[in-house]
């Protein structure tokens, strides 16, 4: 089995593209995700009653469907309804839908823990709704959700595999195309592995160590 | 007659440091020994590493003319003969306490049903806590978790009985239904280790006192010698932080308040 | 032919029944090699070998650095060069979601017997129990109950990305539903059908695992 270093080489540029776009995907979904959780998370920690039931219904019709069946919904599904969106528009909308949704309950989890004797205290001497939410809340839920949240991050890195179904030329949609084209599997094979690993390794140990330095035996969060 | 057990240049490091240094200690068989220092003097390791919970660097222990620290010692062998009770008693939770006390007969001696269950309850019996057989370990107090964790180690019939501080944990009004209980195995002629804080009991149940001191041996004695005439500065100094309540001076009566 | 609507769907449902059958077969096979796999690594991770302990934890990292889906491509295009072994995608999907949802169950597994206070372990040594009959009779046991709700949660996601199986070829639920709106085109329905199909299959699992996550965290 011998390796064809030559065409790999050739490949690289492309691959390199492949790469930015899957970090591309991959950090707007981030952003808008944790965009879509905080207003539920505001929604959620003061309570607010209709708007709550609606927060709770998103978050489990999301996280309870394939993000495929998202994906294949909004792209394929949604034009018969006049709505047509590119392939990187469906990612980044599904990929929000998803991700909102387990960022709301990461953040969730973390106002949770913040006891409400907090809420109260801060509210005995004065601060407004805001001044709470900024100096009492979030700086303390955010501390304990920081492991969760890092991890979801990767999670939707990762997801961004997945969108590969609708073209968007992330690193699996480029290999799958070289192979079909040149025929070289193994190589092609090789190479998405390895950047796999170069990728996401790094940011699973890290993770690993940011659980540790945090301390947190938060079990089956 | 050689020693049923016998440590001798016993040698224990954890990482860089030596908790266990240059042990020499025998004990007979029906001995009472109960083992006094300071915090992280190493007893309760030394205790450990007779039932092979802590394992050795260098030196001999022996066992009943065994030696223990060859790799061939089957630990579980010597753990039926040499039973242990921890501080926090460590029932288990999800087994009632009948099942709790007949696990080890039943599983690990295989012996036979009913034989194990009338020891049992003749055990239960003994401590008092009959009633208590069908309970679960939550439904307990500390003092009644901890009668049955020594009965526990007693239904494998060992031989020694080590105890690692069992009263820490208990409120001190459940202190004394535990204590009755080893005193009462102590008269019986068991050989008992003790690591204990409580210097009462420990002078009126123990045959030897054994005091440590980072790591070494520092004194034994026979406890009215120990408790009346330390030989040694530094158990001294442990026993004079000991009476540091007694010793202190009664409170003056105060002045009444006068208001005008 | 079925004209449109709650119609077609019926009509469909033979055939969105065999789709139906593949998507879940492959789940539950998936969930219960899981399961055993999962149990089999919390174990071996807990006995303190360090030798299994860092084999075992590259495992680990391989399935968390290489996405599922990533997975399934390098096996469906990979065995049969490496190996010459031409494994159906059916069977390659479920190695690949057993060998990753092993890794997930058994990090829960892991978690959980670690999260038991160790004089269990000492007090269950102390009166001569072996190995398994420490882990049989007295950590297992223990342990089930924190363990259930996050496994729970790992099946959920298990039946979820089983869903990828489409993208090797895979005839499940999904591609006989794309097969429809090829003849049909009611995209729609058909995508919003399998929407709901797997929300009816994972919402009361996840509701299940909540449940029992308050209840016996109270115990």
């Amino acid at each position: 089995m011998t390796f064809d270093y030559a065409f790999i080489l050739s490949t690289l540029p492309a691959f390199l593209r492949a790469v930015g776009v899957t970090l591309e995907v991959g950090l707007i979904a981030i952003v808008t995700s944790l965009l879509v959780a905080l207003v539920n998370a505001t929604i959620l920690v003061f309570r607010t009653p209709y708007l709550q039931r609606l927060v709770g219904l998103y978050v489990e019709l999301a996280r309870n469907t394939p993000l495929l069946i998202q994906l294949f919904f909004v792209y394929f599904a949604l034009p018969a309804l006049g709505i047509k969106v590119s392939g990187f528009a469906a990612a980044i909308i599904t990929m929000t839908f998803l991700g909102g949704a387990y960022l709301t309950e990461v953040l969730r989890a973390g106002v949770d823990a913040v006891p409400q004797a907090q809420l109260e205290s801060g509210r005995s001497i004065g601060l407004s709704n805001g001044q709470l939410l900024r100096y009492v809340i979030l700086p303390q839920a955010g501390i304990l959700s920081l492991p969760s949240l890092f991890a979801n991050f990767i999670f939707l890195l990762k997801e961004t595999t997945v969108v590969s179904a609708v073209a968007v030329p992330e690193i699996l949609y480029t290999t799958k195309s070289y192979i079909a084209l040149y025929y070289k599997t193994y190589e092609m094979l090789a190479v998405l592995t390895l950047i796999c690993v170069l990728l996401f390794l790094p940011l699973s140990l890290l993770l690993s160590r940011l659980e540790r330095r945090l301390q947190h035996g938060q079990f089956g969060s | 007659m050689s020693a049923l057990i016998e440590f001798q240049g016993f040698n224990k490091f954890f990482g860089e440091h030596q908790v266990l240094n240059e042990v020499e200690l025998s004990v007979e068989s029906g001995e009472v020994i109960v083992i006094l220092g300071p915090s992280g003097c190493g007893k309760s390791t030394l205790l450990r590493c007779l039932n092979g919970l802590e394992s050795a660097h260098s030196g001999h222990l022996r066992f009943a003319g065994r030696e223990l620290l060859d790799k061939g010692t089957d630990w579980r062998e010597v753990r039926q003969q040499i039973g242990m009770v921890f501080q926090s008693y460590h029932l288990f939770p999800h087994m009632s306490v009948i099942d709790n006390l007949l696990l080890g007969p039943l599983k690990v001696q295989k012996r036979e049903r009913r034989e194990a269950t009338a020891q049992a309850e003749a055990l239960l019996e003994r401590v008092g806590l009959a009633d208590k057989r069908d309970a679960f370990p939550r439904q307990l107090s500390g003092g009644q978790q901890q009668r049955i964790a020594i009965i526990r180690s007693l239904c494998m019939n060992p031989q020694v009985m080590l105890f690692d501080e069992v009263t820490a944990a208990l409120d001190p009004e459940m202190v004394k239904e535990v204590l009755q209980v080893i005193q009462g195995l102590a008269r019986d002629g068991m050989t008992l280790l003790i690591v204990t804080h409580e210097m009462a009991f420990a002078r009126a149940v123990a045959d030897r006192i054994v005091f440590m001191d980072a790591g070494r041996i520092v004194e034994q004695n026979t406890p009215e010698t120990f408790f009346t005439n330390p030989q040694t500065a530094r158990a001294q100094q442990f026993l004079e932080k000991f009476s540091f309540v007694e010793a202190l001076p009664k409170k003056a009566p105060t002045k009444e308040l006068h208001l005008s | 032919m079925a004209s449109s609507g709650l119609e077609l769907l019926w009509v469909s449902l033979p055939q969105l029944g065999k789709g139906a059958a593949q998507t879940l077969s492959i789940s539950f096979l998936s969930i219960a090699f899981s399961t055993v796999g999962g149990v089999l690594y919390g174990v071996l991770r807990t006995l303190g070998n360090r030798w299994l302990d860092g084999v075992l934890r590259v495992y680990l990292e391989l399935f968390r650095a290489i996405p599922v889906l990533v997975w399934l491509y390098l096996l469906f295009f990979g065995l049969p060069i490496f190996f010459g072994l031409s494994l159906p995608s059916f069977w390659c999907a479920v190695l690949v979601l057993s060998l990753w949802g092993a890794s997930e169950v058994g990090e829960v597994v892991r978690g959980a017997l670690h999260s038991l206070p160790r004089g269990q372990r000492e007090a269950g040594l102390s009166i001569g129990l072996d190995g398994p009959q420490l882990y049989g009779y007295v950590l297992l046991p223990q342990a089930l109950r924190r363990m259930t709700p996050p496994t729970i949660n790992v099946y959920t996601r298990i039946i979820k990305t089983s869903s990828l199986a489409v993208l090797i070829g895979v005839v499940d639920v999904i591609k006989v539903g794309q097969q429809i709106i090829e003849r049909t085109y009611e995209s729609v329905l058909i995508y919003g059908a399998l929407f709901l199909f797997f929300f009816f299959i994972c919402y009361p699992l996840s509701a299940a695992s909540r449940v029992l996550e308050r209840r016996w965290t109270q115990a």
